[in-house]
C-alpha cells in the first residue's frame, strides 16, 4: 500500500471523500453481522426469558403446542448426520486429491478437478431431489422406510465430496516440490512419499477443509430435509428418520407463533454459534499452515 | 531397494486411490446422467415460457424464472456496492493489521460462516416483519445480498491484493488521484477476480432456497412488481419434489433449468472479464 496522502490526494476532493466514504460502507458490511446476531437473539428473546435454557435441554421432547422445546433429539441428530457424512466423505476426497496430485495422467487430473468443480455448485435443492427420487427408494427397498438418517449421511457426504478434495488437492499442491524431491531420491515409493511426506505436510489445509466440510454439513438445510424423514427422535439406528435443526426451522417457521417462533429462532441461534465455531477453527487451522 | 514386501502393499495403495476416485467420478456421473435422463424429456421453449399448471404438474417456468432474476437482480444491486467499497478499502486504504481491518474481516468470516437456514430467519424477521416488506421479490433479494456478501467482498479483496504494488506507485508518480487511480488502473486490473466473485455470488444467490421459504415465498404468478411474492426456481424444484405428488418430472426440468443457468452465468462472467480487461488495459 502506498500513502500519497500530500503531494496527490489533496489535489482531488474527490479523494478526500473517498476514504470516509468506503470506511462507512466497510462498518456497514462488518455491521450486518451485529444486525444478524441482535435480530436473533431478539427474536428469541421471548422463549429464553421464559424458561431459559434449561428450557431447551430438560423439556419432555419437542412439543410446540403444549411448550416443550427439548432440542436434544435434534441435536444428536444434526451431529450424527454431519459426522457420518465426514467419515464418508473425507477418505474419499483426500483420496481423490492424492488421485489428481500424484497418480493421475495431467489430463485426467484436469478433468477430475473440473468434475469437482461442477459439482461443488450444484444446488443442494438438486442433490436433495435426486435423493429422494433415486436414492431414498433404494435404501427403502431395504430397509423401509427409506427416508432415514442414513440417506441424509449418504447425500451430505455427496454434497461436502468436493469441498473436502479441492481443499486437500490445494493443500497437497503447496507442499514443497523439494521434499517430494528428496523423498524419491531417498528411494521412497510412491505410497511412502504420499503417505509419510506430502499428507503429514499437507495437515493443516486438509484438516481446514474438513471443519469447512462440517460447518456445511451442519447448516445444510434442504437436501437434508428432503432426504430425512424428519421425525423427531434421537437417532437409534442408521434407517431411522430424523429431524436436524435446520429442517425444523424450515419446517415450523410456516406456521410457528409466540413462543414457538421464539424457539426456533433461538434454534438458529445455536447452529450459528456451532457453525462460527468450526469456520473459526477452520481459519485458525489455515494461518497456521500460512506461518 | 524395494524389498518384496512392500510391492503388494504398494499395489494395494495405487488400486485404492484409484478406486477412491473411480467411485467419486461414478458416483457423479450416475447423479448427473439420472438429472439429464429425467428432465430432458420435458424440455422445450414452452416449458420455459409457460405458466405452471396444476400446481407445477404441467405447464412451465416462465413466471418462475422472471421472479428468479428479479431476486437476483435485487440482492446484486444491494450486494455489489457495499461489497466492491468494503473490499477496496480493505485492500487500499485500510492500514496492513489495523485494528478495524481485522474486525471487519473477523465480522465477515462470521457471516460466511452463518447458515443459509439463520439468514433466512433474519430476513423474514427484518426485512418481512420489521421492515413491513411482507413475502416479496425484495425480501427475499434483500436476504440474498446479505448472504452473499461476504462471497463477494472476499474475492474482490483478493483481486485487488493481486494487483502489482509497482501499478499502484506508478499512477501516484503521474499525479493520479487515488480515486482516478482506482477507477482508471486499480479496478480494470482486478476486473477478472471482481467478475469472478460476482459469478460466485450469483451462483451461490441462485442456488439457495431455504433463505428464501420464509422472505420471498412461494406463489408462482408473474410478479407485478418487487413487492410481490415470488418463486424461485430453486424453490420451485423444492415444492415439486416435496409437496407436490406427480411433481417430479418437471422437477427434474426445472433442475436441468438450474444447472444450465449457473453454467452460462459461469462462461459469461469469464468472457466479460476477459474483455474487459483487454480493453481497459491496453488503451489506457
Amino acid at each position: 500500500m502506498i500513502s500519497s496522502a500530500n503531494s496527490s490526494s489533496s489535489r482531488s476532493r474527490v479523494d478526500a471523500a473517498l476514504r470516509p466514504a468506503l470506511f462507512a460502507l466497510a462498518t456497514a458490511s462488518a455491521a450486518l453481522l451485529a444486525l444478524v446476531l441482535l435480530f436473533l437473539a431478539g427474536e428469541s428473546w421471548p422463549a429464553l426469558a421464559e424458561g431459559g435454557w434449561r428450557r431447551f435441554l430438560a423439556s419432555d421432547g419437542w412439543y410446540p403446542a403444549s411448550g416443550d422445546f427439548d432440542l436434544w433429539p435434534m441435536a444428536w441428530a444434526t451431529l450424527a448426520a454431519a459426522t457420518g457424512a465426514l467419515a464418508i466423505a473425507l477418505p474419499l476426497g483426500v483420496g481423490g486429491a492424492i488421485f489428481t496430485r500424484f497418480y493421475a495422467p495431467p489430463p485426467l487430473a484436469a478433468a477430475f478437478r473440473r468434475l469437482l468443480g461442477l459439482l461443488a455448485g450444484i444446488p443442494s435443492v438438486v442433490f436433495g431431489l435426486w435423493g429422494l427420487t433415486v436414492l431414498v427408494p433404494i435404501l427403502a427397498r431395504w430397509q423401509p422406510p427409506g427416508t432415514s438418517l442414513a440417506a441424509a449421511i449418504l447425500i451430505l457426504a455427496l454434497m461436502v465430496l468436493p469441498t473436502v478434495a479441492l481443499t486437500a488437492d490445494s493443500a497437497l499442491a503447496a507442499v514443497p516440490p523439494d521434499w517430494l524431491a528428496g523423498a524419491h531420491a531417498l528411494g521412497l515409493t510412491r505410497s511412502a512419499t504420499v503417505l509419510r511426506v506430502a499428507l503429514p505436510a499437507a495437515r493443516a489445509g486438509i484438516a481446514g477443509g474438513a471443519l469447512l466440510a462440517a460447518a456445511r454439513a451442519l447448516g445444510e438445510t434442504m437436501a437434508v430435509l428432503m432426504v430425512a424423514g424428519n421425525v423427531v427422535q434421537t437417532p437409534t439406528g442408521l434407517f431411522e428418520p430424523v429431524r436436524v435443526l435446520t429442517a425444523n426451522i424450515a419446517l415450523e417457521m410456516a406456521y410457528a407463533a409466540g413462543t414457538h417462533r421464539a424457539a426456533l429462532f433461538a434454534s438458529g441461534l445455536l447452529l450459528t454459534a456451532l457453525v462460527a465455531l468450526l469456520a473459526w477453527s477452520a481459519a485458525r487451522v489455515g494461518e497456521r499452515t500460512n506461518a | 531397494m524395494r524389498s518384496a514386501a512392500t510391492r503388494p502393499a504398494e499395489r494395494l495403495f495405487t488400486v485404492a486411490v484409484w478406486a477412491a476416485a473411480g467411485a467419486v467420478a461414478a458416483v457423479f456421473a450416475w447423479m448427473l446422467a439420472d438429472l439429464v435422463a429425467a428432465g430432458a424429456a420435458r424440455l422445450s421453449w414452452s416449458f420455459l415460457v409457460d405458466a405452471p399448471a396444476s400446481a407445477g404438474r404441467a405447464g412451465g417456468i416462465g413466471p418462475i424464472l422472471v421472479s428468479t432474476l428479479l431476486i437476483l437482480a435485487v440482492a446484486i444491486a444491494a450486494a455489489l456496492p457495499l461489497g466492491l467499497g468494503t473490499a477496496v478499502w480493505l485492500a487500499e486504504f485500510a492500514r496492513r493489521g489495523s485494528r478495524a481491518a481485522r474486525r471487519v474481516r473477523l465480522a465477515l468470516d462470521v457471516l460466511a460462516g452463518v447458515p443459509s437456514i439463520v439468514f433466512g430467519l433474519f430476513g423474514n424477521a427484518l426485512f418481512s416483519v420489521w421492515l413491513g416488506l411482507g413475502f416479496s421479490i425484495l425480501s427475499g433479494g434483500l436476504t440474498l445480498a446479505c448472504m452473499v456478501l461476504p462471497i463477494l467482498i472476499r474475492s474482490t479483496e483478493m483481486g485487488l491484493a493481486a494487483v502489482p504494488e509497482d501499478w499502484r506507485r506508478g499512477a501516484a508518480a503521474l499525479g493520479l488521484s487515488r480515486a482516478a487511480a482506482l477507477w482508471h488502473v486499480i479496478l480494470p486490473a482486478a476486473a477478472p477476480a471482481l467478475s469472478a466473485g460476482l459469478m460466485l455470488g450469483i451462483g451461490r444467490a441462485m442456488a439457495e432456497t431455504a433463505a428464501l421459504i420464509f422472505t420471498s415465498g412461494y406463489v408462482d404468478r408473474l410478479p407485478g412488481s418487487l413487492m410481490d411474492s415470488g418463486r424461485a426456481l430453486a424453490v420451485h424444484i423444492y415444492e415439486l419434489s416435496m409437496n407436490v405428488t406427480g411433481g417430479d418430472a418437471n422437477a427434474y426440468a426445472s433442475a436441468l433449468v438450474l444447472i444450465a443457468l449457473l453454467l452460462v452465468i459461469n462462461g459469461l462472467a469469464a468472457l466479460l472479464a476477459e474483455r474487459w480487461l483487454g480493453r481497459r488495459i491496453v488503451t489506457s
